[in-house]
């Protein structure tokens, strides 16, 4: 009997100990592109919901239209009780400064920014080194030893993704040339697939055969292009090979996925943390595709020089130049 | 614009018809809603909630519809004299870096001081912009709809070059300017209004609203109780009138859309000086754009532009808590609501004349 209750207040202990720590209200703060961008938010969204699917705990998100309706957005999530709440892009700083502070103890997250308090927890990537990894790769893959880059907005944060591409495709070949366009000025340049389509024409009119995007929306049309004229396009964010299986060389990996869930999951298993967190390759926030898709066209020998490239920059030996740390490139 | 259609009394054409629009324009919304499985009475009841509902819901929404006033308004002054301002969105973010430089400069000065300039700034800047469409149009004949639409791009790829380039924060990522200082920022109305019992909750209202009102008022002196407003128009219903009445058609028009980019320009004080506190890519977030809506439904009569450009507030308030307390409603459903709004408001405007001409016809007349 008494090992009955015994157990029984066991199993009462394991019930609870979930349902308590269950009790998160998780909520997801999109940046203008919007929840299905095939790309960088939609990351966060696989994230939140492969959380949801692990336990079945629901969250909300919503998906801003405008730059006011950011501290509106966090405040409504706030007041009704959400928490952790991860906001998705640097533009959100700003705003989650603002409300973190009215509401101490409510968890924040912010992705690709830091914001300096005892609740929020910043997460930054290392793009550069992601990035170089694609470089190299697309060295390796180039026979015209020409390089495209199409970028969505000439801002920093996409220098830092062009930066590291030269820096990664200069290490196999110094001689190799890198074209880079940007798309637009406006926010629309990230959802623009007609004219990231047209950039990669004229770079593959000018030579290019391997083109790497960092444009969200508009990189579709930058891999559409790249396959329509037989040569290889590169995906960002997300997993893109699969796109056009065979005519995607790799895909830039950046784990906002696992971001957003790391987020979630900790804050549920209560071992939240605030600070920055600084995802690189070693901490496996950044990353190179490879599966199925693209497996013939990565060649033993590129195999290997990217496996080179990807230990020397875990252990230290290759400091890929972070664009952001002094504005400019020296590749 | 009176040759194919009979007189409605005043009250039908100015209070009826665009109640009727408005109203078939939510009908219509009201079926797309339903046919995504969501209740419509309840998305109208909670829109309606959201925007006038509680008092911080109000604050949002007058302070979404300051920045349509000051578009609305110089798309519509642009109208009388018969010219098509599309650039509104380019010179209000042109008016951005007027503001922006002013209270950099001015930076820890008190608000009041710094305000008069930044208003200053922020219409001179915007006029300027709209100057070079203007000269085009009154002397070379360039056709104002495409200069004004180039030059919006032009702005935007000025404003990314200064962002990155020149006026950005030091080793942030996103291209802004750095926050003004606490003192230099307007002062936000919830800050007065607290004392008297009045909640704006955590809304940007600030004083600019009342700049705006005082614009719609000036306008509306300006075009029909001034010899200015008889000629331009004057300009805009005929010019070869004008020429004939001694009327220089080119002067006035580069003067109007100076009026009208300056107009633009006060959009920047609500948003750059009131509300973001910083200068940054895109704070104008379309507000240009809707303006032409707006001076379309108010028949380009400042009280009518007033209205509307609440109206649009009260869409763009309603719709973010909605998209916010339904989520299979997204954004997008939001964007097609308000385009059906403006569809129904403006684009068909004059559907339904005929039939209430009709009624009212039919009516027995008081002909005294």
């Amino acid at each position: 009997m008494r090992k009955t209750s015994l157990g029984l207040a066991a199993l009462a202990a394991v019930v609870a100990v979930p349902a308590l720590a269950a009790d998160i209200q998780p909520a997801v703060l999109y940046d203008l592109g919007g929840k299905f961008d095939k790309s960088f938010n939609e990351a966060a969204f696989n994230g939140a919901e492969k959380f949801h699917k692990e336990t079945s705990v629901e969250f909300r998100d919503f998906e801003i239209q405008n730059d006011a309706q950011r501290e509106q957005a966090l405040r409504n999530f706030a007041r009704k009780g959400n928490s952790p709440i991860v906001a998705i892009g640097f533009t959100q700083a700003t705003a989650i400064e603002k409300v973190a502070k009215e509401f101490p103890d409510l968890k924040f997250a912010i992705v690709d920014m830091v914001v300096d308090l005892p609740n929020v927890r910043s997460i930054v990537f290392k793009e550069q080194e992601g990035s170089y990894l694609v470089g190299v790769l697309a060295a390796q893959a180039s026979k015209s030893k020409k390089l495209g880059f199409v970028g969505g907005m000439d801002i920093p944060l996409i220098r830092k993704f062009s930066c590291g591409y030269v820096g990664g495709a200069k290490s196999i070949d110094p001689k190799i040339e890198v074209f880079q366009n940007m798309t637009g000025t406006t926010g629309a340049a990230w959802n623009d697939p007609v004219k990231g389509g047209e950039l990669a024409k004229s770079q593959i009119d000018r030579g290019a055969d391997v083109i790497y995007h960092a444009a969200g929306g508009t990189g579709l049309g930058v891999l559409q292009a790249a396959a329509d004229a037989g040569k290889l396009g590169i995906g960002v964010d997300s997993n893109q090979n699969h796109l056009h299986p065979g005519k995607v060389l790799t895909s830039m990996l950046k784990r906002v996925d696992v971001a957003v869930y790391d987020a979630f999951a900790d804050a549920k298993a209560d071992k939240w943390t605030a600070g920055v967190k600084v995802l690189g390759l070693k901490e496996g926030g950044v990353g190179w595709a490879d599966d199925a898709n693209n497996k013939a066209l990565v060649t033993a020998e590129a195999r290997a020089a990217v496996e080179k490239a990807a230990a020397d920059i875990v252990s230290g030996k290759v400091v890929v130049h972070d664009y952001m740390a002094d504005k400019a490139c020296p590749y | 614009m009176s040759a194919p259609h009979r007189e409605l009394p005043p009250i039908v054409d100015y209070a009826l018809l665009p109640l009727v629009n408005v109203t078939v324009a939510f009908l219509v919304s009201g079926l797309v809603v339903l046919a995504i499985g969501e209740n419509p009475i309840e998305a109208v009841r909670i829109m309606i909630a959201g925007a006038l509902g509680y008092s911080e819901g109000i604050g949002f929404t007058l302070y979404y519809a300051t920045d349509f006033v000051f578009t609305g308004l110089a798309v519509a002054i642009a109208f009388h004299a018969g010219l098509f301002n599309i650039g509104a969105e380019g010179q209000a973010t042109i008016g951005g870096l007027g503001v922006a430089l002013v209270c950099l400069t001015f930076d820890g000065a008190p608000w009041w001081l710094v305000a008069p300039f930044a208003i200053a700034a922020s219409a001179l800047f915007g006029a300027a912009w709209a100057y070079l469409p203007a000269w085009a149009q009154a002397r070379r004949g360039s056709h104002i709809v495409i200069t004004t639409i180039m030059f919006n791009y032009l702005a935007a790829t000025l404003m990314v070059y200064l962002l990155v380039e020149v006026m950005g924060k030091p080793g942030a990522m996103s291209p802004e300017t750095r926050m003004f200082a606490e003192a230099t920022r307007l002062p936000f109305l919830r800050d007065f209004l607290t004392p008297f019992g009045i909640d704006l909750g955590q809304s940007p209202l600030n004083p600019t609203v009342f700049v705006a009102m005082l614009a719609a008022w000036g306008v509306w002196l300006l075009i029909w109780r001034t010899k200015f407003g008889y000629e331009l128009r004057t300009v805009g219903q005929n010019p070869s009138a004008a020429v004939y009445a001694g009327i220089d058609p080119g002067g006035i028009v580069i003067v109007v859309m100076l009026i009208s980019g300056a107009l633009s320009g006060l959009l920047a004080v609500n948003e750059v000086m009131g509300t973001q506190h910083r200068l940054l890519l895109e704070f104008t977030a379309g507000a240009g754009f809707v303006g032409i809506a707006v001076a379309l439904m108010g028949r380009n009569h400042p009280v009518g532009v007033v209205l509307a450009a609440l109206l649009f507030g009260m869409l763009y308030q309603g719709g973010a808590e909605l998209a916010f307390e339904k989520p299979k409603i997204s954004r997008d459903m939001i964007v097609v609501i308000q385009a059906l709004v403006i569809l129904f408001a403006g684009a068909l405007e004059h559907m339904f004349r005929p039939t209430l001409a009709r009624i009212f016809a039919s009516a027995p007349r008081d002909d005294r």
